[in-house]
C-alpha cells in the first residue's frame, strides 16, 4: 500500500509564465482507481509526473507515505509508483523485448528465477510471447503500448500510473487491459490513469480528478461527476456510454456488458409488445 | 482516377520472420475518405508508410508485388517526390516536428517547394488557423502537450497542400471535444477545396471507429495482414460483429446488431436516445 498526500501543490515549468498547476489538493490511498480527466494541456501528464518525482512542485508539497518527495530520489519512489508515458518511444532503451521487461526487476535487486516467472507471466498477459526477441522499436504502435504497460506492472509498483493507456488499441486489448487493471485493484494496488477514453474510465475507475486551466474542478464518485453536464462541458469531456445508458435505463451500476444489456432489451421489449 | 493502387502487395520487416502485409491489393478513387482499421499489430500503419514510399526507401525489407500513387511507382520515385502529392501525420506527432516553433515547422515544407515568401506566410496563417493553434505559434513544438503537437503535425501538412492526407491515428491524444472538432475540420477543409475545385482524398488509420463513422465513405478491415472486408462502412461493421473481428464497433452498434433482428429494428441508431426512440417506435406500432 502506498499513501500520497498532495498539499497547495502549485507548479511551474521554468522558463513558463503561468502555472501549469495551480492550489491542487488531494489524497490517495490503497486500492483506489482513479482516473485524472481533463481538456488537451489541463496539466494532467504535469500532475502524473509531480506524484512520482519527476517533478518537483515550485510550491506546497507532495508526500508518499509522509516523506516529501524533494528529499526521495526517482529510482526510490519507483519501486512503489510505476509510471507508463503516453509516448512508450521516450520509455524504451533496450535491444529486446525481453531485456525492456527485466530491466526494472533486475534493478529492484530480484532474483533470478523470479524473473523469469514474472518475464513470462507478464509476456503471456499482454501478448508480447512472439515478439520476446524484437527490437521494442520494431512493434507497431499498439504493441509498444502493451510493452511499454508490461515492462512496469511487472515490478508490481503499489500504485500504477498510465498516460493514456489505450492509445493504439483494439477492443480485445482494451478489454484485457481492463481486466489486468481490475485485477490489481482487487489486490489492493492502486492504479491512476490520465486519459480521453472516458469509456474506458467508466468501466475501471471509481473516482475521477476532474482538471480544467491547471485546477482541480471536480474530485469524486467518476460516474457522478461525468453526469454533470458542467464539468463535462468544462473539461471538454464526453458522457461516457454507460452512463448514457444508465440514463436511458433507469438502472444504476450496471457493467459494459453488450450480451446481458442486449439480452435485457430483448426481454423488456417483447414483455412490452405482448 | 485511382490515386492510390496497390497491387498484390507483401512486406516483410528485416529482422522478422512473418510477413506483415499479405497480398493486399487496394484501390484508392480520387477524392474517397477511406477508413482504414483493425486489430492492433494487423499492418494498417505498413500499408501507411508503403503509400508515402518510406517502404521501401527508409524502412528496410522484402516488399514484393507493385504500389502506385498518383500513377507514381513508389519504387522508382524518391519520398521528396511523392510528398508533393501527399502528406501523413503520424501516429506519434513528436516524431515529425523538429524546429523550434511552431511555425517553423509549418513553414517547413512550404519552404522546401521554393515558394515565394507572401505564400509560405499564406500557407502558414490558413493552416495554422483550420487547426486552431494560432495561440502557439511561436510556442516550441517541445513545449507543447500531446494534443498540441498532434494538432501542429496536422498544420505541418496541410500547409504542403496535399492531394492525398494519411492520418495514423490523427486524434489519439487529443480530448473528446477536441477530437470531435478536429475531425470536422478536415472534413470541412475537403469540403473547401472541393468547392474550389481541388479533390483531397483522406485516408485515415483509426481505431475509434465511432469518430469517423458520419464522415467516411468507405471502410477497409484488415486482420493479419489481409483485407477481410472492404466497403459501406455499416455493411462492414455488421460482418466484422458477426465474424467477431476485434474492431471498436460503436457500443451503441455493438447492442444495435445484437437486438436488430430480435427487436426488428430496420435503422442503424446514431445514439442511445436514437435506439430508444426506435424501441419505443416498435413496441407502439409493432
Amino acid at each position: 500500500m502506498v499513501e500520497i498526500i498532495v498539499e497547495n501543490l502549485f507548479f511551474k515549468y521554468p522558463d513558463a509564465e503561468k502555472y501549469a498547476l495551480k492550489n491542487i489538493n488531494f489524497s490517495i490511498r490503497g486500492g483506489e482507481s482513479i482516473a485524472i480527466l481533463g481538456e488537451n494541456g489541463a496539466g494532467k501528464t504535469t500532475l502524473a509526473k509531480n506524484l512520482n518525482g519527476l517533478l518537483k512542485p515550485t510550491k506546497g508539497s507532495v508526500k508518499i507515505d509522509g516523506v516529501d518527495t524533494r528529499s526521495l530520489s526517482v529510482a526510490k519512489i519507483a519501486r512503489k509508483i510505476g509510471f507508463v508515458c503516453h509516448n512508450p518511444d521516450h520509455q524504451f532503451f533496450a535491444e529486446t523485448v525481453e531485456e525492456e521487461i527485466k530491466f526494472g526487476l533486475k534493478n529492484f535487486g530480484f532474483q533470478e528465477n523470479e524473473i523469469e516467472k514474472s518475464l513470462s507471466e507478464v509476456l503471456k498477459t499482454f501478448g508480447l510471447e512472439e515478439y520476446r526477441h524484437r527490437s521494442p522499436f520494431q512493434l507497431s504502435g499498439g504493441e509498444k503500448k502493451r510493452l511499454a504497460i508490461a515492462s512496469i506492472i511487472v515490478w508490481r509498483p503499489e500504485l500504477l500510473i498510465l498516460d493514456e493507456p489505450t492509445i493504439g488499441m483494439d477492443y480485445a486489448q482494451r478489454l484485457n487491459i481492463q481486466n489486468v487493471l481490475k485485477n490489481l485493484v482487487s489486490e489492493g494496488k492502486s492504479i491512476i490513469v490520465i486519459t480521453h477514453d472516458v469509456d474506458f474510465a467508466a468501466n475501471i475507475c471509481n473516482r475521477a480528478i476532474v482538471l480544467s486551466g491547471g485546477e482541480v474542478v471536480g474530485d469524486g464518485c467518476l460516474r457522478k461527476l461525468l453526469s454533470d453536464p458542467e464539468v463535462v462541458n468544462r473539461a471538454s469531456l464526453r458522457k461516457p456510454f454507460i452512463i448514457e445508458l444508465e440514463e436511458e435505463t433507469g438502472f444504476s451500476g450496471i457493467d459494459e456488458d453488450f450480451d446481458s444489456i442486449s439480452e435485457y432489451l430483448i426481454k423488456v421489449f417483447h414483455k412490452c409488445h405482448s | 482516377m485511382n490515386v492510390v493502387d496497390l497491387r498484390n502487395v507483401s512486406f516483410r520487416y528485416t529482422g522478422s520472420e512473418k510477413e506483415v502485409l499479405s497480398n493486399i491489393s487496394l484501390k484508392i478513387e480520387e477524392g474517397e475518405s477511406v477508413l482504414i482499421t483493425g486489430p492492433s499489430g494487423c499492418g494498417k500503419s505498413t500499408i501507411a508508410r508503403i503509400i508515402m514510399g518510406l517502404i521501401p526507401h527508409s524502412y528496410s525489407g522484402d516488399l514484393r508485388g507493385e504500389a502506385y500513387v498518383f500513377g507514381m511507382n513508389i519504387l522508382e520515385n524518391p519520398v521528396s517526390r511523392i510528398a508533393t502529392r501527399c502528406g501523413i501525420v503520424f501516429q506519434n506527432p513528436a516524431n515529425q516536428l523538429f524546429t523550434f516553433s511552431v511555425e517553423d515547422d509549418v513553414a517547413f515544407g512550404p519552404e522546401n517547394l521554393a515558394l515565394p515568401p507572401e505564400d509560405i506566410r499564406r500557407r502558414v496563417d490558413e493552416s495554422i488557423r483550420l487547426v486552431g493553434i494560432e495561440h502557439l505559434r511561436y510556442s516550441s513544438p517541445n513545449s507543447l502537450s500531446g494534443g498540441e503537437q498532434q494538432k501542429a503535425a496536422i498544420a505541418s501538412i496541410l500547409s504542403m497542400h496535399p492531394s492525398i492526407i494519411v492520418f495514423d491515428e490523427p486524434t489519439s491524444m487529443l480530448d473528446p471535444s477536441s477530437s470531435i472538432s478536429l475531425i470536422q475540420s478536415i472534413f470541412r477543409l475537403k469540403e473547401n477545396l472541393e468547392e474550389k475545385g481541388s479533390k483531397i482524398t483522406l485516408i485515415i488509420i483509426e481505431h475509434r471507429i465511432s469518430l469517423l463513422l458520419d464522415h467516411v465513405s468507405r471502410i477497409v478491415v484488415i486482420s493479419d495482414g489481409r483485407i477481410v472486408l472492404d466497403g459501406e462502412p455499416m455493411t462492414v461493421l455488421y460482418e466484422s460483429f458477426k465474424k467477431r473481428i476485434p474492431i471498436n464497433i460503436p457500443p451503441v452498434l455493438q447492442i444495435y446488431f445484437r437486438i436488430k433482428d430480435k427487436c426488428g429494428l430496420e435503422k442503424p441508431p446514431k445514439n442511445l436516445k436514437e435506439l430508444f426512440s426506435y424501441l419505443r417506435e416498435e413496441v407502439k406500432h409493432g
